[in-house]
Order: C-alpha cells, then sequence, then structure tokens
C-alpha cells in the first residue's frame, strides 16, 4: 500500500501547489478553527485564575496544577487509571480468544461473526448502558434468576465492578477487530513450522502467534483504555453516587462547580496520559 | 488448521455477553405491566405511550437535523481533505492533523467546543451541534475516502488528463466517480455516529434543544419505564437494520467499482 501512495505522480507545476490549496484548505480552516483553536483555549486556562462566578480571570496561577495532587483527586485519578486499566486486560482476556477463532472460521462464517461482533456497537451507546441497569437492577433478570436457586436478591448495581462490566461491553468490539485484523494476517504456515519442530499448541502460541499480533494487542488496548479512561455517563449509570472517575470530574468542573480553569487542567491530563500511550504504542509496535 | 476446543468457551461467551443485555431490553419492552424489571404479560401498549410523547418526537427531529447536516459538511470537507491528502501532499503531519478528531478522546473535544462557543459568545443551539458533529464525522469520511483513494488506479486520471480534459472536467468525470462507494460509505458512518453521539451533544447542545441520546439519557434519570425500553427496541431495530443495509450497499459499490 505504502509503495503505490509514493509513485503516484505529484506534478511538478504551480497546479499542484493550487490543488493542495482548493482540497486541503476547506478542511484545515474547519479543523484549525474548531479544534486546534479550542484546544489551546483549553490549555491556556490552565494556568490562569477561575472567576468568582464561574468563567476565567486572566491572571497566572499554579494552583490548578497543584490541586491535581490533592489526596482527593489523585483517588479519583487512581481509581480511574484502576478501572481503565482493568477493562482492557479483561478485554483482551475475552477478545483474543474470540478474534482467534473467527479468524479460522470459514469465510462465510467469518463475516457473519466479525458483523455479529459490531453490531451491538453500532446502536445507541446510552441504551446498551442503560441495557444493563435492567440487567442487573434489584428486581431484574440475574436476581430472578438466582432467586430461583434460593440465592440473594444482591446489590448487583453501582460498584466499581459494575463499572467495568459496563466499559468492557461498550468497548470490547474495538479490541476484537484490531486483534482480528492482526491475527489473520499471519502466515499459517509459520504456526505449522513450530508444530512441525515439535512446539506444543501453548508453545507455539507463546512464541508465535502472541509475538507477531503485539502490534494488535496495543491498538486494541489503546482503543479500550482511552474511552473507558475519560467515560463520564458509565460511572454515572452503572456506578452509582459513590463512584467517581475523571470523567464524572470534568464534567462537574465545567457544568456544575464551573471551575474552568481546573476543568481544563484535569483534560490536559487525559490529553498527556493519551499521548504517553500512543508513544508507547508506536514505540512497542516498532520493536515487535 | 487447528481449533482448540477450549476456545469456544470465551468465543460463545462473547456473543452471550453483547446479546443477552439486549435481548432482555426487546423482551421487556413488550410489559404490559408497569415495571420495567418485572415482565407481566405481553403487550404493545408501551409503542403506542412512545408514539405519543413529543418530547422524543422533538428529538428524534432535532437528531435527523444534527445528522443530515453534519454529513453534509463531513462528507464534502472529508473527501476534499482525502484526495488533496492523496493527490497533492505527503505531508505525514497533515494526515495526524486530520485523524485527530477521531482520536482524541470525545470529552476533550467537548469541553474545547463548549469553551470555544462561550469565548466567541455563540448562543448554543442545533447549529452548535451540527457544526460539533462535522468536526469528527469528517475525520471519519477522510479515512473511509483515503482508503479507497491509496488503493484506487491512477491511469484513468492520467488518461483523462492526456486526452485534453482539464483538471476540474477530470475531478468530477473520473476521479468522483470511481470514488463514490468509498464517499456514501463514508457519509453513511457520519450520519450514524451522530446519531449515536451523546458526550459532544451534551456539552453543545444548550438549554433548548434535545437529541435523541440527550432524551433518553434524561429520561432514565427521571426513572426507568417500559416506554423507554419500546424505544431502545425501535431504535436497536433500526440501526441494525442500517448497518446490516450498509454492509450490502457498499459490497454491490466494490463490486461495481470493479467491473
Amino acid at each position: 500500500m505504502k509503495s503505490e501512495v509514493e509513485t503516484q505522480p505529484v506534478s511538478r507545476s504551480r497546479g499542484r501547489w493550487l490543488g493542495a490549496f482548493v482540497f486541503l484548505s476547506p478542511g484545515l480552516a474547519y479543523l484549525v478553527v474548531l479544534m486546534l483553536v479550542p484546544l489551546a483555549l483549553v490549555f491556556s486556562y490552565t494556568v490562569f485564575q477561575r472567576g468568582r462566578f464561574g468563567g476565567v480571570v486572566y491572571e497566572f496561577t499554579t494552583e490548578n496544577f497543584e490541586r491535581l495532587f490533592d489526596p482527593l483527586y489523585l483517588n479519583v485519578l487512581g481509581d480511574s487509571l484502576k478501572i481503565a486499566a482493568l477493562t482492557t486486560l479483561i478485554a483482551l482476556l475475552i477478545g483474543y480468544p474470540t478474534a482467534y477463532l473467527i479468524a479460522q472460521l470459514p469465510k462465510r462464517w467469518k463475516t457473519l461473526a466479525l458483523v455479529a461482533v459490531v453490531l451491538p456497537f453500532w446502536t445507541n451507546f446510552i441504551i446498551r448502558v442503560y441495557a444493563w441497569t435492567i440487567l442487573l437492577s434489584g428486581p431484574g433478570l440475574v436476581n430472578s434468576a438466582l432467586a430461583k436457586i434460593g440465592l440473594g436478591p444482591y446489590e448487583l448495581l453501582y460498584n466499581q465492578g459494575t463499572i467495568v462490566a459496563g466499559l468492557l461491553y461498550s468497548y470490547l468490539p474495538l479490541m476484537v477487530l484490531p486483534l482480528y485484523a492482526a491475527i489473520e494476517k499471519l502466515d499459517p504456515q509459520l504456526r505449522e513450522a513450530s508444530a512441525n519442530l515439535g512446539a506444543s499448541g501453548f508453545t507455539t502460541f507463546r512464541k508465535v502467534t502472541l509475538p507477531l499480533t503485539v502490534p494488535g494487542v496495543l491498538t486494541g488496548s489503546l482503543f479500550v483504555f482511552v474511552p473507558s479512561f475519560g467515560n463520564f455517563v458509565i460511572p454515572e449509570m452503572l456506578g452509582g453516587s459513590k463512584s467517581i472517575m475523571v470523567g464524572n470530574l470534568i464534567r462537574d468542573q465545567f457544568l456544575s462547580a464551573r471551575d474552568w480553569p481546573f476543568g481544563a487542567t484535569l483534560s490536559l491530563v487525559l490529553i498527556a496520559l493519551l499521548v504517553v500511550l500512543l508513544i508507547l504504542q508506536a514505540w512497542a509496535a516498532r520493536r515487535a | 488448521m487447528r481449533r482448540p476446543k477450549l476456545l469456544y468457551v470465551p468465543f460463545w461467551l462473547t456473543f452471550v455477553f453483547l446479546y443477552l443485555p439486549i435481548a432482555v431490553l426487546v423482551f421487556m419492552s413488550f410489559n404490559s405491566g408497569e415495571s420495567a424489571y418485572s415482565f407481566d404479560g405481553f403487550s404493545l401498549k408501551w409503542y403506542g405511550v412512545l408514539a405519543e410523547d413529543e418530547k422524543i418526537r422533538d428529538g428524534l427531529v432535532n437528531t435527523l437535523i444534527v445528522a443530515t447536516g453534519s454529513t453534509v459538511i463531513a462528507t464534502v470537507l472529508g473527501t476534499m481533505l482525502a484526495v488533496g491528502l492523496a493527490r497533492y501532499t505527503r505531508s505525514k503531519v497533515m494526515d495526524a492533523l486530520v485523524l485527530m478528531p477521531a482520536v482524541l478522546p470525545d470529552l476533550v473535544l467537548a469541553i474545547g467546543l463548549l469553551v470555544f462557543y462561550g469565548t466567541i459568545q455563540l448562543t448554543l443551539g442545533l447549529y452548535s451541534v451540527v457544526l460539533a458533529h462535522g468536526l469528527f464525522a469528517m475525520a471519519f469520511v477522510a479515512a473511509v475516502v483515503r482508503t479507497r483513494l491509496t488503493g484506487a488506479d491512477t491511469s484513468l486520471e492520467e488518461a483523462s488528463r492526456d486526452l485534453g480534459a482539464g483538471p476540474v472536467v477530470t475531478f468530477m468525470k473520473v476521479t468522483l466517480p470511481q470514488l463514490m462507494p468509498g464517499i456514501v460509505a463514508g457519509a453513511m458512518l457520519a450520519f450514524t455516529l451522530s446519531l449515536d453521539e451523546f458526550v459532544i451533544a451534551f456539552f453543545t447542545i444548550g438549554n433548548n434543544d434535545q437529541t435523541l441520546p440527550i432524551v433518553i439519557y434524561s429520561m432514565i434519570r427521571f426513572g426507568v419505564t417500559p416506554k423507554i425500553n419500546a424505544l431502545a427496541a425501535i431504535l436497536l431495530l433500526v440501526s441494525f437494520t442500517a448497518v446490516i443495509a450498509g454492509q450490502r450497499l457498499t459490497k454491490i459499490g466494490e463490486t461495481r467499482a470493479q467491473d
């Protein structure tokens, strides 16, 4: 694919610059006005003070960054990291075998299985989260089933485990797809060679399949981790009032506490984490 | 190729996990009782209640307005960006910039826009959501069209130029028709993404209008009734149909393009 891009004729005349300008400038202008300028604004707020009634007072302060180290907020950040990491790990543990099996299916079934994995992802996010409250609520299906065998009722909603389940439910397809793509690309002869040389199924997996699919693992993990970490809808709907993740904190700073500078600082943390992860991913993918 | 039996456990678990909550939700929408949790008997009455709900009707209309507007913006600008990037520059930085709205956490994009709209003192409404959805949808359209362009054969374009057609005619008569399946797929993706998008709309819509996801969100916060289940069941049906139809369409488009 890469070579095709590079062999494309790039005309040497002034027409090239005109073409680039005509095609690119409307979209780029849109990106600058609605993305780069807003992001620059948000990041500039991190060094200013909050106004008494919301808004921003343009006086320099480092107070917003100092507040990040308040144990209260450190706890929220720690919880968010823990929940997002746990979600990613479970998604990987379920997603890998699923993707592996799909990649081995006959073509017909392969397409069907892939569509079936992605289908729930294309339905409204709020509805998918809501479906869990129906399933897990006090008088819901799970508790009714448990009652039949003489157990419960349990409070299944409103804890960190439920948040992990909801996040997993929402983002599992984002793990399966890149894993599938990576496993599908593998040359089956490599595995056969490994087996012929006497390696057991597990050894082949550990020494051949897994190392070669590391880029897929990383992409999938990133796709699951990032939206999980910054989520505020799922913690609110499934986690109850005690569970706050960094997304809830950011939302509250902007919509109720009206402390935009601190909200902006928290968003900077979100972006910084994303950038670190992207760099790590690129580095690890190159090594693999 | 060997398929270890043990793998079937997580495989089926995945599908049960993905479909059980949805199935229960659809089942409960046919409840005749008042409760969203315990099934009393079969009835379609909540679908009737739903049809008369004005908030939901308004939400639906707003959602369609936003999705249509943002799809138009995203498709036009996204396609142009894709063509520009594939044919006129080789800048990796620009590539990354165009994809950025799709990669950034939606919450960050949402507050960025909220702050920006606040700074220029724009009154929030449907159009502020149209602009916002256009932004991230544009990235997806550009990515989809770009993929098609990278694989496309440039000999037709060259032939057109050699035969004396100018760049505009070549673009309109040769490049664009070749790209059509990609553009349609991108536009459908943009439309669906906008229909379902919640976080950005939640921050940029203001107090007077609501899109459907926001209506559902606030309904759930007020308490759960089978009415929401009925709405959810309909939306599930709509998006399932759309995705499957989209699959078929892209397939047809691809076979046609190959002919």
